[in-house]
């Protein structure tokens, strides 16, 4: 283990023992490769409705392994659009949060002082605001297309990735190795690009595993209540929704969208939490 | 303590101020008019329909007017459930929503603080890893999933319970909806129980009670369960959110005519005036129900208490 | 005559936000002193006294509120950032707690090696690991451990890796801020025996800071005492240790282990934040000293020479012209 890069080296060792973790890896690897090639394999379109079976059970009608709808639509198909769509505003969602949220919380962390207090006062009252009924509001206000979505959820998600990351920031350029590097003669740059910035990468990485997943539960909260993704575009939530209705007569509808929301949802926090232990190397 | 008091609840008037102000000035920003999906209006019944809004005064001035109201408890009319004002929808909704949510959360603390104890006491044992694995899934599990999942269960395939409606606070109607909303709340307060009753058992305060020879139970009661509930106390704040937020689902799925339902509704109906009120009805019980908690954390922490006194 | 490094009147004070007034604590008070050339100079104190602070001001990681600072001659305290860089092989510092100091996803090697980037940045990486290596070799490391992260190797491991940092570049002066006080005791003698022969072998001058009389006395020729920010003596070890001249020299003295109880019951001074606009009159010490007189109390006394050549702030310092005794229990 020499030279550069060997510590991340150490970190995926770790993880690759994480059983749990690696296990939900590879579920979550499988489920986007299936949400994006998936539908392209199948037999059917996510709006083709099969006349001749409609809302039949999972494995009981040729070609529609789990089911299909009440209008008769296949259900995995619509179940990987479903996943493609949540999965898609969530990571996109995660990765606004994560470029707004970095750099604001950089450049607080960074400049300190007044500058720092003003710009985490922005953060502390838009904490404060109940945010799951602003973005309510703006999809109210802006249309409920999954554009407006993914804006409403990425204007709030961004707000604890700048507290944390602000957090590391002002830690870091009080650690002591930060002063060495000073007397070594390192200027600014290298000490943000060489000290810094490697520093805050753990931290950053686990926290937006994590927010993936609180995306696509807020995505699908929105989606089931019909403010989120509309119909015919499936998601998760509204997938849901349509099955809750459907429940009496046709319990598949419900089951086999909500088991692939829990089982993305436990996937991703579980690799988070296994990316947390992998690369903090002064726990081990 | 007093000081401490006041100037919490000082700092809950500019918040309050800026849900108010952000979300008026949202609700205006959108693209066109209120009245833009009904069909074809004549232009003197739409400039009439305008001025009974005040849609035709400049933006500051519907502002004021509106902010008047709010002090009056006057949030303006719904502008889709023409014969009802947001007013007397919020008056409707809110006690069927109060119902629930302060249900959920006294069947939380009464389940989930004891689960957490018991867990801490059995640590590492079957009870323990049992209760553990149902408060992860219970975290894990949201709530649109759970409730439609209760009532296939409950109301459909054992048909112990009825699946949705409300026929003025009859018993049976309340269960799955109090239990669902309760379930996200019971896995945190029984997980957060856990971790700082054990925790607490660890510090050496209480191995030195310990060996001063005091009785396991006194120690328990005494000692560690006072300052391992602080932490627990800290997180009714949140709770409350989780529990306002989730009633929206609760309600919508079980067909409780409730303060959610109604906001849904106007998301739905694209009712501006609805869901700003709504909002700021659930934002503020939102902040009053948060600071309630920070006040009875503050209380509680002798430290805090001591030195707010001073 | 000016020597390699000449402080005048060095003052840090740091602000102290929070709490309804803006106050202000003074943790460095008009410090000056020369270290010559190849010397080893200790400053003593205790916890909290500003001896760090005074350490982190000579190497401007803190701003001076007043004073001067001279590098052979030559003011530096008022040089521009980049200008201070050029001066940044000649002063270097081995840190109180190695493990802090170590970016914790470097390797050892690396670290060691990075101050070579900025002094010789056409040095290709392979020389820079090969210089490391050779000198981590000269402090006694184990070449197997150069490769490994600092959370992998012992407390004394990572101090031999701090001291190779600062020799990296051939500095002609080393801060030593504490360098053995995180340590285990039995690492402690190890790291003064090798900054010792360090010293001996590269004639380099060293400020060794330290709350530990005993290790200081052992490594420094000459030594300052100082209390709450103030330097209070400054002797010879010889004449210092039989003879100290300030009563608080005498009670460091005293305090160095003893087998009696009494003897280690030693009060702690505390800086206390002042408010700027009410300086705080008199001689700092007044409080603990055993020979203090109302005059202590109302008048600061200055920093001054005997005709011996050594220095002492105390009012009654001629009335123990061979020095104080050690206190009777």
């Amino acid at each position: 283990m020499n030279g550069r890069g060997g510590l991340w080296r150490d970190a995926l060792l770790r993880l690759a023992a994480n059983r749990v973790a690696c296990a939900s890896l590879a579920i979550l690897m499988l489920m986007i490769v299936a949400a994006i090639v998936g539908p392209l394999l199948l037999d059917y379109r996510q709006d083709e409705i099969d006349w001749a079976h409609m809302a039949v059970p999972p494995l009981t009608a040729e070609g529609h392994w789990l089911g299909t709808d009440r209008l008769g639509r296949d259900l995995l198909v619509r179940t990987l659009h479903g996943l493609r769509v949540s999965m898609g505003i969530a990571m996109l969602a995660t990765l606004v949060s994560l470029a707004i949220g970095v750099s604001w919380g950089a450049v607080a962390g960074y400049l300190r002082g007044r500058t720092d207090a003003l710009m985490m006062r922005v953060v502390d009252v838009l904490y404060a605001l109940p945010q799951v009924f602003f973005v309510i509001i703006l999809t109210v206000v802006f249309g409920r297309s999954p554009a407006t979505l993914l804006v409403a959820i990425g204007a709030f998600g961004w707000l604890t990735m700048a507290r944390i990351v602000r957090g590391q920031a002002l830690a870091l350029r009080e650690r002591e190795f930060v002063e060495a590097a000073i007397v070594g003669g390192a200027g600014t740059a290298r000490i943000v690009t060489r000290h810094i910035i490697p520093n805050l990468l753990g931290p950053v990485i686990v926290y937006a595993t994590l927010t993936v997943p609180q995306v696509i539960l807020v995505e699908s909260f929105l989606s089931f209540l019909g403010i989120g993704i509309q119909e015919p575009l499936a998601s998760l939530g509204n997938l849901i929704a349509d099955g809750a209705v459907e429940m009496e007569t046709a319990s598949w509808m419900l089951l086999v969208p909500a088991s692939c929301l829990v089982l993305v949802v436990f996937c991703f926090n579980f690799l988070g939490d296994g990316l947390r232990d992998a690369l903090d190397p002064r726990d081990h | 303590m007093l000081a401490y008091v006041a100037r919490r609840l000082l700092g809950a008037i500019p918040t309050l101020a800026v849900i108010v102000t952000l979300s008026f000035v949202l609700t205006r920003l959108a693209p066109g008019g209120p009245f833009d999906e009904e069909q074809a209006l004549a232009p003197e019944i739409r400039a009439n329909l305008e001025a009974a809004y005040d849609l035709d005064q400049p933006v500051a001035i519907q502002f004021g007017r509106y902010l008047a109201g709010l002090l009056h408890g006057d949030f303006g009319p719904s502008y889709k459930f023409r014969d009802f004002t947001v007013t007397e929808l919020i008056a409707s909704g809110l006690p069927v929503s109060l119902t629930i949510g302060a249900a959920a959360i006294i069947l939380a603390i009464a389940l989930g603080i004891p689960a957490g104890i018991w867990a801490a006491l059995r640590q590492h044992r079957l009870a323990d890893r049992m209760v553990m694995s149902l408060a992860v899934a219970g975290i894990s599990v949201p709530v649109f999933v759970v409730a439609p999942f209760l009532a296939l269960v409950f109301g459909i395939w054992l048909r112990w319970l009825p699946v949705a409606g409300w026929t003025a606070g009859r018993p049976g109607d309340l269960v799955l909806p109090v239990v669902t909303l309760a379930l996200p709340v019971i896995a945190y307060l029984a997980r957060l129980t856990r971790g700082s009753l054990l925790e607490v058992l660890r510090a050496p305060w209480i191995r030195a009670a310990r060996a001063r020879g005091l009785a396991p139970r006194r120690i328990l009661l005494a000692h560690a369960l006072p300052a391992a509930l602080l932490p627990v106390v800290s997180f009714l704040g949140p709770a409350v959110a989780a529990v306002l937020t989730g009633s929206l689902v609760v309600e919508t799925i079980f067909g409780l005519p409730g303060m959610g339902r109604h906001l849904v509704q106007g998301a739905l109906n694209r009712d501006y005036t609805l869901v700003m009120g709504m909002v700021i009805v659930y934002a503020a019980l939102m902040i009053a129900l948060n600071l309630a908690a920070d006040l009875a954390y503050a209380w509680l922490d002798p430290r805090i208490r001591r030195e707010r006194r001073l | 005559m000016s020597g390699l490094l000449e402080l005048r009147g060095v003052t840090v004070k740091y602000t102290l936000t929070g709490g309804s007034r803006r106050r202000e604590l003074t943790a460095v008070d008009d410090v000056s002193f020369t270290l010559q050339s190849g010397e080893m100079l200790g400053l003593v104190g205790e916890s909290g006294c500003g001896k760090s602070t005074l350490g982190r001001a000579i190497l401007r990681l803190v701003p001076l509120s007043a004073g001067e600072v001279h590098w052979q001659g030559r003011r530096i305290d008022r040089l521009r950032r980049k200008e201070f860089r050029g001066l940044r092989r000649e002063l270097q510092l081995v840190f109180q707690d190695p493990n802090a100091c170590l970016d914790p996803r470097m390797t050892i090697v690396e670290s060691v090696a990075e101050p070579l980037r900025s002094s010789e940045p056409g040095l290709p990486r392979a020389q820079r690991i090969a210089r490391a290596t050779a000198l981590l070799d000269e402090v006694g490391l184990d070449s197997e451990l150069s490769d490994r992260y600092p959370h992998q190797a012992s407390g004394g491991q990572l101090q031999r890796a701090g001291i190779a940092r600062a020799l990296i570049l051939d500095p002609r002066l080393v801060v030593c801020d504490e360098p053995v006080s995180a340590l285990d005791v039995s690492v402690q003698g190890q790291i003064v025996n090798l900054l010792a022969r360090i010293r001996r072998e590269r004639g380099l001058a060293s400020l060794f800071i330290s709350h530990n009389l005993a290790v200081v006395a052992g490594l420094c020729e000459r030594v300052m005492v100082m209390y709450l920010g103030r330097i209070v003596e400054i002797a010879p070890r010889a004449a210092l240790l039989p003879a100290p001249l300030h009563p608080y020299s005498r009670m460091l003295l005293d305090s160095v282990p003893r087998i009696s109880p009494a003897a280690r019951r030693r009060p702690v001074a505390v800086p206390v934040a002042t408010d700027p606009d009410a300086p705080v009159a008199g001689c700092a010490f007044a409080a603990r000293c055993p020979h203090v007189i109302a005059h202590c109390r109302s008048e600061l006394p200055p920093l001054q020479a005997r005709p011996d050549g050594r220095l002492v702030a105390c009012h009654r310092a001629a009335e123990w012209p061979g020095g104080l005794p050690p206190a009777t229990a």
